[in-house]
Formats: C-alpha cells, sequence, structure tokens
C-alpha cells in the first residue's frame, strides 16, 4: 500500500493549510513588488536585510524538502548512516564564512560572476560563469520539483502520474509568480516565512518524540535499533556508505563534494548580497549555521524518532517512498495516531510546511538563474551596447518564466530520477566549478581570465563528465539506463577528481593563457573584499 | 573618475594597517580552516576504516560514532563564535579605519 495518508480524511485540512501557504506567499510577493524598482532592489532586495532576517533567509535557502525529508527519512531506514549527509552540509558553512561570504559582498554586486568579472575579461568569465551557475541552478530545482511531484502525490493520497504533473506545474507557475513580481525581496521573505515554520514544526515533532522517551537519548536509540529489526548495527557506520574500497572511496568523495560545494552554490552565494555590509554578512552566516545545525540535530530525533515509533520495515509505505514520508508519518503517530484529531492536525501542518519549503526553495533558485542570464549574459555579452536598467529588469522577468518552463518541461520527464542523487551532483558541480575560481580571484594574484574559464568549464564537465560515465547512469540495476554499460569509472560521486581537477585547470589555464592583465586590478580587488571600500552600499528607499 | 578610484585604493593598500589588515586575516583563516577540514575529514575516515573504535558503546546505547558525529557540530558552533569574536575586535576596527581613508583619499 503506498498512500496510506489517504485514508486519513484529513486531506480537506491539508488541502486548506497548503492553500493558505500559497495565499500568504503571494501576498508578500504582491506587497514587495511594490518596492521594486531598480536593479539593486531586484537582484539584491536593496541590500537592506539585517544579518539576522538574511540567516534566516539563507536558512531557508538552505533546508530544502530534500533535507527535511530526505535526511529524517535516511535516518528512519538506515539510522547513523543517513545522519552522515548534514554533517558535511554543515562544516561546509565554515568555509563560507572563513573565506567566502564577507570578501564577495564586498567584491561582488549582484551574481556569482560579478565578483570574477571584477578583474577578469567581461565577456569570457561572465559566460563561463553564468553557465554553470544556470547549470547547477537546474540540477538542483530538477531535484526540488521531482520532490514536490511525489512528495505532494504521497501526502495527498494520489498516485497518478498525471496528478504529479500537474503538482510539478503548479509549483513551476507559482515560482515564476514569485520571482517576477517579487524579485529578491518577495522571495527572502517567502524564505523567511518558510523558515520560521520549518523551524516551529520540528521543534514541535522533536519535543513530541523527545516526550515519548522522557528525553532520554540512549533510550530512544535503543528503541529505534529494536524497532529497526537491526539492532546495534542501526546505530553503527556502514548500512548505507562504504561495504567495501570502492565504496569507502565513493563517500569520502560524497563528504569532499559535500563540504567544499555550499560555498560554491550560486543561490547561497547571491543571498550575500542582500545586506548592507560584510559585517552583516558574516552575521547572516552565523545564523544560518546556528539554524541549520539546531535543525539537523533535530533531525536525529527525527528519523530515529521514526525508526522506533513506526513500521519502517520493508514493503512499509515508509520504506516505499524511499523514507520521504517518515517525518509526515512520524508527525501523525506522535500527535496521537492515524484517525485521532491530534494525528491528523499535526500530518497537515508538516505537509503544508513541506509544500512551504519546496515553494521557497524553488523560487530562491528560479531568481539565480535569471539573475545570472539577465545580469551576466544579457547586459554584459549578448547585448552590443550596456542596456537602461529598464530593460535589464524586463529581460531578468522574461528569464525567469522561461527557466520557470525549462524546470517544468525537463521535471515531468524526470520523475524517476533519485532526489538524493541530483542533490549530491549539484554540489559536486558547485565545488568543481565554481568554488576553485572564486578562491583563487581572491587570493591568488596571477590568477586570469583563461585561468577563471578552464577551472569553470573543466571543473563543470568533469563533474557531469565522470557521472555520465559512473554506475549511476549504466551498468547496474539500478542505474538510470538499464541494458547498458558504458560506466568506466566507479565511484557515484565524482568530487574527490573532479575537485582537484577544478583547481588544477585553474592553474594551468593562468599559466598557458600568459595574459597578466588581471593582476592590474589585484591590489583594488583585496583593498575592496578585506575593507569594504566602494563596496556596493544599500539602497534608500 | 576611474583614475581617482585607482589612486585611492593604491593608497589604502599601501597603507602600514592594511598590511596588518591582511596578516591578521590570514593568521586566523588558514590554521583555523586547515583545522577543520582535518577534523572533518578525520571524522569522515573513521567512517570508512575505524569501525571497531566507532562502534564502542560510550553510554548506553550512546557510541563513539554519535559523539564524534555531534562534536562536528560543537566544533562547527565553537569555530564560527571564535571568528566572529575575532573579526569584530581585530578586524573591523582596522577596516573602518582603512575604509574611511578611502573616502578621504576619493574626495582630495
Amino acid at each position: 500500500m503506498l498512500i496510506p495518508l489517504a485514508e486519513t480524511g484529513n486531506r480537506t485540512l491539508t488541502i486548506s493549510l497548503f492553500s493558505a501557504v500559497v495565499a500568504v506567499t503571494l501576498y508578500i510577493t504582491w506587497w514587495a513588488s511594490r518596492q521594486n524598482k531598480t536593479t539593486a532592489d531586484y537582484y539584491a532586495g536593496g541590500r537592506n536585510f539585517s544579518g539576522a532576517q538574511n540567516g534566516l533567509a539563507v536558512a531557508g535557502d538552505y533546508m530544502s524538502a530534500a533535507s527535511f525529508l530526505g535526511i529524517s527519512g535516511s535516518i528512519a531506514l538506515y539510522g547513523y548512516d543517513g545522519f552522515l549527509y548534514s554533517i558535511g552540509f554543515l562544516v561546509a558553512w565554515l568555509v563560507a564564512l572563513l573565506l567566502v561570504a564577507e570578501l564577495l559582498r564586498n567584491s561582488g554586486r549582484f551574481t556569482m560572476a560579478d565578483q570574477l568579472a571584477f578583474r577578469m575579461k567581461q565577456k569570457p568569465v561572465r559566460t563561463a560563469a553564468a553557465t554553470s551557475t544556470i547549470v547547477v541552478s537546474i540540477f538542483y530545482l530538477l531535484a526540488q520539483m521531482v520532490g514536490a511531484g511525489s512528495l505532494v502525490g504521497l501526502l495527498l493520497g494520489v498516485k497518478s502520474e498525471g496528478v504529479k504533473a500537474g503538482v510539478i506545474i503548479l509549483v513551476g507557475a507559482l515560482m515564476i509568480v514569485y520571482v517576477t513580481i517579487g524579485g529578491m525581496k518577495g522571495t527572502t521573505w517567502v524564505q523567511i516565512v518558510k523558515a520560521v515554520l520549518l523551524m516551529t514544526g520540528t521543534v514541535l515533532i522533536t519535543f513530541l518524540v523527545l516526550l515519548k522517551f522522557d528525553f532520554n537519548i540512549s533510550k530512544l536509540l535503543g528503541a529505534a535499533a529494536a524497532n529497526s529489526g537491526k539492532g546495534e548495527a542501526f546505530l553503527q557506520p556502514g548500512l548505507l556508505y562504504g561495504k567495501d574500497l570502492v565504496g569507502q572511496i565513493d563517500f569520502l568523495s560524497l563528504g569532499l563534494a559535500l563540504v567544499l560545494g555550499t560555498a560554491g552554490l550560486p543561490h547561497i552565494l547571491i543571498r550575500f548580497y542582500t545586506v548592507p555590509d560584510s559585517r552583516s554578512a558574516r552575521r547572516s552566516v552565523q545564523w544560518a549555521i546556528g539554524l541549520i545545525g539546531a535543525f539537523y540535530l533535530m533531525t536525529l530525533a527525527l528519523g530515529f524518532g521514526a525508526a522506533a515509533l513506526i513500521n519502517t520495515a520493508k514493503g512499509s509505505p515508509v520504506a516505499e517512498s524511499k523514507g520521504n514520508i517518515a517525518s509526515p508519518t512520524l508527525a501523525e503517530a506522535v500527535g496521537g495516531g492515524a484517525g485521532s484529531v491530534g494525528g491528523s492536525i499535526l500530518l497537515a501542518l508538516i505537509a503544508a510546511v513541506a509544500f512551504a519549503t519546496i515553494l521557497a526553495v524553488v523560487a530562491g533558485l528560479t531568481l539565480t538563474s535569471a539573475s545570472s542570464f539577465a545580469h551576466d549574459l544579457y547586459a554584459n555579452v549578448i547585448a552590443k551596447t550596456k542596456p537602461s536598467e529598464k530593460s535589464e529588469l524586463r529581460v531578468a522577468r522574461f528569464a525567469a518564466i522561461g527557466i520557470g518552463a525549462v524546470a517544468i518541461a525537463l521535471a515531468i520527464p524526470a520523475q524517476k530520477l533519485n532526489i538524493a542523487f541530483l542533490v549530491a551532483l549539484a554540489f559536486a558541480v558547485a565545488a568543481s566549478a565554481n568554488l576553485p575560481s572564486l578562491l583563487f580571484n581572491l587570493f591568488w594574484k596571477r590568477f586570469n581570465t583563461s585561468g577563471a574559464v578552464w577551472s569553470i568549464y573543466g571543473g563543470l564537465i568533469s563533474a557531469v563528465g565522470l557521472v555520465v560515465f559512473s554506475p549511476v547512469v549504466s551498468g547496474k540495476p539500478t542505474s538510470m539506463i538499464t541494458g547498458a554499460d558504458f560506466a568506466w569509472f566507479p565511484l557515484s560521486n565524482p568530487g574527490i577528481v573532479s575537485i582537484p581537477l577544478g583547481f588544477l585547470f585553474g592553474v594551468l589555464g593562468t599559466y598557458l593563457g600568459k595574459d597578466r592583465s588581471s593582476e592590474d586590478r589585484y591590489k583594488e580587488l583585496t583593498v575592496r573584499a578585506l575593507t569594504g571600500a566602494g563596496a556596493e552600499t544599500a539602497s534608500k528607499h | 573618475m576611474r583614475e581617482r578610484d585607482a589612486r585611492a585604493y593604491e593608497a589604502v593598500h599601501d597603507a602600514a594597517d592594511f598590511t596588518e589588515l591582511k596578516r591578521r586575516y590570514k593568521n586566523f583563516v588558514v590554521p583555523w580552516t586547515i583545522a577543520f577540514m582535518a577534523w572533518y575529514l578525520a571524522y569522515v575516515a573513521c567512517n570508512n576504516w575505524a569501525r571497531g573504535f566507532m562502534n564502542t558503546q560510550v553510554i548506553g546505547h550512546i557510541n563513539v560514532a554519535l559523539i564524534f558525529g555531534l562534536l562536528q557540530f560543537v566544533s562547527t558552533f565553537a569555530i564560527a563564535a571564535i571568528y566572529g569574536r575575532f573579526a569584530n575586535r581585530k578586524l573591523d576596527p582596522l577596516a573602518a579605519g582603512l575604509n574611511a581613508k578611502y573616502k578621504r583619499e576619493r574626495r582630495r
């Protein structure tokens, strides 16, 4: 039985809460649209958000449905190993805090490419950076939209492919509305509301779970181990990763991509432009670390709570959903069980939170791609003369519609792809293609245009290319293409090879390119990055 | 305009305070980045290659693996706080002074 949640008869409640989420977010979007006048408003929300507000929005952007439902579900099914993703995801923020956030805030304007374009030839670096921005964002976007389709289907108790496609189209349409009308200001407030909802919902369920075990962690773990049927092994490494040497190297590779990917995710990077100065950028990351860390700690209680309290055995609805409905099912159980009033209310509440999460994250990703298209490609590469702010904004809005449409068109046939794989791939590409050029540009004087271009395309092509020739795509019964085998690369995660390649290409390109003109403005870049002298300021309304 | 900006940047770049700011920043981030990366990779490696150690039970059902994982949270929170304190006290005042210098130079 795949659809246990329909029987609880709370579909009306779930749908009303979903509608409430949509109504509130649309109202925010409409409210924000009245203040969108300049490009700085549209791309960077006027740079008027406080560190705490942006910290919530960063956390909102980062805690996707994949981590809310995926990580707790993974813990519910695989115990301790399910927890490993969240550690890499959290430690990664130190790279962003120490090496990237403040310097980027001071040296860029709207997009990831701005910081490279500061001292390099505009056209080639903007084209390269926009390409990798859009590729990473689309992988991430696909993961969220595929997740949305199956998730909403599961929560509402419908499993027809048509309904899933309908949900994807609805989510896509809503995200286009948020982004075209609300811009960065609207999107940021949607993230803030979502982050508050998500934290509140998670705190509530965590409290109810811990209450059942007298706030004794060991008791909770013991019950989870016993109910999982796997005993102590459920609390130990090895159920999911590192079964043999290839598996162990694969796990190391995944760990590297997770820890180095965050600081190269374009939709996270452009969040640092929404605050007035580098000090607030620092505060945002500190807030984000606190919120995200607390959230991941609570997913432990959710995951082990689900393993202890609900049926996660092979063939159970939770196992069939790959763990994705573990949290909602747990919410129903701790609220009083299926059919009870408390259970129905909590289930509907958590489903609505998950829906808000998906909407907010896809909006952030669409905005990132649209901004990069309009600001990097259109304004600085395609247009013959510098376009007016008005026409650049028009292009950004059309780009948002275009990218939304592409995402919908790709997501419907991509239904069968594994969500965790798409997210991990986005992180691997971000770590291989974006992080090397960002760091080299900030810390290596000699780095030049060809170095940046080589590093971005080199990292991008090696990360995506290695996946194409990995067991993820062919050669195994679980592969995307069955019946063919061109998998000569043994790992599912390309990071351990593609990240060093991204850096290596950066060095090679720099020396082979010979160009030294980018050194002229390195002094300016370092002064600006470290002191904020001449950095973009908040707009005054 | 562009000329004047470039001269102002040059002046800030050559100031003794800027050399000091760069030195302080690098002396903080380089060792700390190496430290947290090594600490994280040690955790990943132990999950792969030190299972006996990781499986040791400490209190009830709580084993070394879980404690090691939770310590990654503790260290991340701690480093974020330490960096914030350091930047507020040692970096921000210098940066603010240099930023003011830049504004003065541009007006000349």
